[in-house]
């Protein structure tokens, strides 16, 4: 096991394509660690480099310590778990298994033990005979995992191992995959678009935008305190409401002003808790991206005295079953509201209330957090 | 369909068939006919006293220019020239499909691009170069010059097969095999051979035919000891004294054809499911 030192990297193609701008990460050893982005951001490609498949341009990268820039992938001491699996396809689960101890020079007798105990762990003993093509999608999962895990690694690396998963298989397998770290306690980079995954699963979330880490840290900080509304926005399901607001403070206490728009009548929100001293001194309002998650724009059912209340007009509502999602315009911005299944909806009118212990304010025109209320 | 349309359809099909297999049978009739046969002219009648004479004499001691040893020493030239050449050419394809397709390196697509020109160059345009290289390697008037010939001037189809069907096959796949441990020759053998039967299979086919069927490289390159039967064959139909032994003719160029034909009938199946199928499942 080995903690992960990546400082600098920086990756140009040869057609002169700059995917990485310098990137600086560091993880302890036993931590899971998740990139997550869009595609196109270079977390794959980074993924790469870590596991030595691509060249490192500029920067270092070390494992448990040791500098690994131009080692080749079998020396690095790591192990890989592909988005398609990549077993190969002309050989037995077991061989599969056993491919890399062999190359290894693996005594047979160890071989065995090993893949008695990686088929036991992951409850693959009864497919050891079979091709990959003879199994399902999660059963091949499986098998990819025990290929990696045979070769107890300083390092897993996984790379959006269950994107080709069905939605159900998925959901398993991810408490599987955490549930394995937990045993195991292996140092795990883990590359996937999905933020679910990326908020279940790691214990420190690197958030990539085109080839740059906007925000580096454990979950809760990337879903509470997003540096920017990259980051605010990627991040939950649905993302943070992002709402075009004015910012004066008055009587020591932060207002915002949210404009008139269609059907939605303006209306101001006090925001007792943001510091007024995060603020920029200035005398004319501040312009602002009010930054609100739907689980914080609810209903009176689940409100208490603290919310703020406001009155807004509803344009659609979605029944998931446990909540109702309710889209409303507020400052010619579309947002969305969790609400109670239950929640009194009249005329297209609900009485919104907004818990403002928890909201962020940007920057409108940098999109960069100025401030966040604090309990 | 109605009744009619489909009568028409059969009734042109046959017409086809009987168009394409009438000199196949006139050949084999006619080789299998005595010349006093031959001459009362029915050409496209059963022989009434089939002989195995004339394959027997075009075989072993029919002439050719001045020998008079029959095709089977020229046949045995062209094995040994046609086997090595079309596992040469293959196995070299298969690597270079292999390296253009999961070993990319700078050049690697300009590369591929100059070996495709090679599948457009005509027989022609090579001669005289090509026996100056013969020549100055000292692999002129042998055996081993022409399967050079053929290797190189096949690597342009073998690379260009194998290169289309790797391009099929994930990186993900090599990338695991490097992350447990393989290099180059080992993934190689290890992971892509293996699932490269239905293109070996195509490459093989493709590569006999056109070098077992080849005449103006055997004319040009081979010395009198290594000439292809193709060669030969004509040879032993220019070759006349006095009569012009048709049944022998017929003979030798069904002996001089078998061999493709053999590939076929027995891989011809796996031609088209090679051309058609993918590298992988899953």
């Amino acid at each position: 096991m080995a903690s992960l030192v990546i400082r600098n990297i920086r990756k140009t193609f040869p057609n002169g394509v700059e995917v990485l701008k310098g990137i600086n990460l560091d993880i302890a050893d036993g931590e899971f660690l998740i990139l997550v982005g869009g595609s196109g951001c270079g977390k794959s490609t980074l993924l790469n480099m870590i596991a030595g498949l691509e060249t490192v341009t500029e920067g270092e990268i070390a494992i448990g310590g040791k500098r690994v820039n131009d080692l080749p992938p079998k020396d690095r001491d790591i192990a890989m778990v592909f988005q398609s699996y990549a077993l190969y396809p002309s050989m037995s689960v077991r061989e599969n298994i056993a491919f890399g101890l062999s190359l290894r020079k693996v005594p047979k007798a160890e071989q065995d033990a090993t893949i008695a105990r990686v088929a036991k762990l992951l409850q693959i003993e009864a497919l050891l005979d079979r091709r990959p093509a003879q199994l399902s999608g999660g059963q091949r999962q499986r098998v990819a995992m025990g290929r990696a895990l045979a070769r107890e690694p300083q390092i897993f690396l996984f790379d959006e191992p269950l994107s080709n998963l069905d939605a159900k298989l998925r959901v398993e397998m991810r408490s599987e995959i955490k549930l394995l770290h937990k045993r195991l306690g292996i140092t795990t980079v883990y590359v996937t678009h999905d933020q679910i995954e990326a908020m279940t699963l790691g214990d420190k979330i690197a958030v990539m935008k085109e080839g740059v880490v906007q925000q580096f840290g454990p979950p809760d900080d990337i879903y509470n305190r997003p540096v920017n509304t990259f980051v605010a926005g990627f991040m939950g399901s649905p993302p943070m409401n992002l709402i075009p607001a004015t910012v004066v403070v008055e009587a020591g206490v932060a207002v915002a002003r949210v404009e008139e728009h269609g059907k939605q009548a303006a209306f101001t929100l006090p925001l007792r808790h943001i510091a007024v001293s995060d603020l920029p001194p200035s005398a004319a309002p501040i312009e602002v991206l009010l930054g609100v998650r739907p689980e914080h724009m609810t209903d009176a059912l689940r409100a208490d005295t603290s919310h703020e209340r406001i009155t807004v007009h509803v344009d659609i509502t979605e029944l998931t079953g446990a909540d109702t999602l309710a889209f409303v315009t507020l400052g010619g911005e579309r947002c969305v509201c969790r609400l109670h299944p239950s929640a009194p909806i009249r005329d297209h009118l609900i009485e919104l209330a907004v818990d403002t212990r928890s909201v962020a304010l940007f920057d409108r025109a940098t999109g960069r957090a100025i401030a966040f209320s604090s309990r | 369909m109605n009744r009619v349309a489909r009568y028409a359809l059969y009734g042109v099909l046959l017409l086809v068939a009987i168009y394409t297999l009438a000199p196949m049978w006139v050949m084999v009739a006619t080789s299998l006919k005595s010349l006093d046969e031959i001459r009362e002219g029915s050409l496209i009648a059963a022989p009434h006293a089939p002989t195995i004479e004339p394959w027997l004499k075009a075989w072993s001691h029919a002439c050719t220019g001045v020998r008079c040893e029959g095709l089977r020493p020229f046949f045995l030239n062209s094995l040994l020239m046609t086997i090595p050449a079309v596992l040469i050419s293959t196995l070299i394809g298969a690597l270079n499909g292999y390296a253009l397709t999961h070993w990319r390196f700078r050049g690697s697509d300009a590369l591929f691009t100059l070996l495709l020109v090679g599948c457009f160059i005509p027989f022609q345009v090579v001669l005289l170069p090509m026996a100056r290289t013969l020549g100055a390697v000292g692999l002129s008037d042998s055996v081993w010059g022409l399967i050079f010939v053929h290797v190189v001037y096949g690597l342009a189809f073998t690379t260009l097969f194998f290169r289309n069907y790797y391009i099929g096959v994930p990186g993900e796949l090599v990338k695991a095999a490097r992350v447990d441990g393989a290099g180059f020759f080992t993934i190689f053998r290890r992971i892509l051979l293996p699932i490269s039967g239905p293109i070996f299979m195509v490459c093989v086919i493709w590569q006999f035919t056109q070098i077992w069927n080849d005449f103006l490289f055997g004319v040009v390159f081979a010395g009198a000891d290594s000439q292809p039967v193709t060669v030969a064959l004509n040879n032993l139909v220019r070759t006349s004294t006095g009569v012009k032994e048709y049944n022998v003719d017929m003979a030798a160029a069904i002996i001089a054809a078998a061999p493709t034909l053999f590939v076929y009938i027995v891989a011809g199946k796996y031609f088209v499911r090679g051309l058609t199928a993918g590298a992988v499942k899953g």
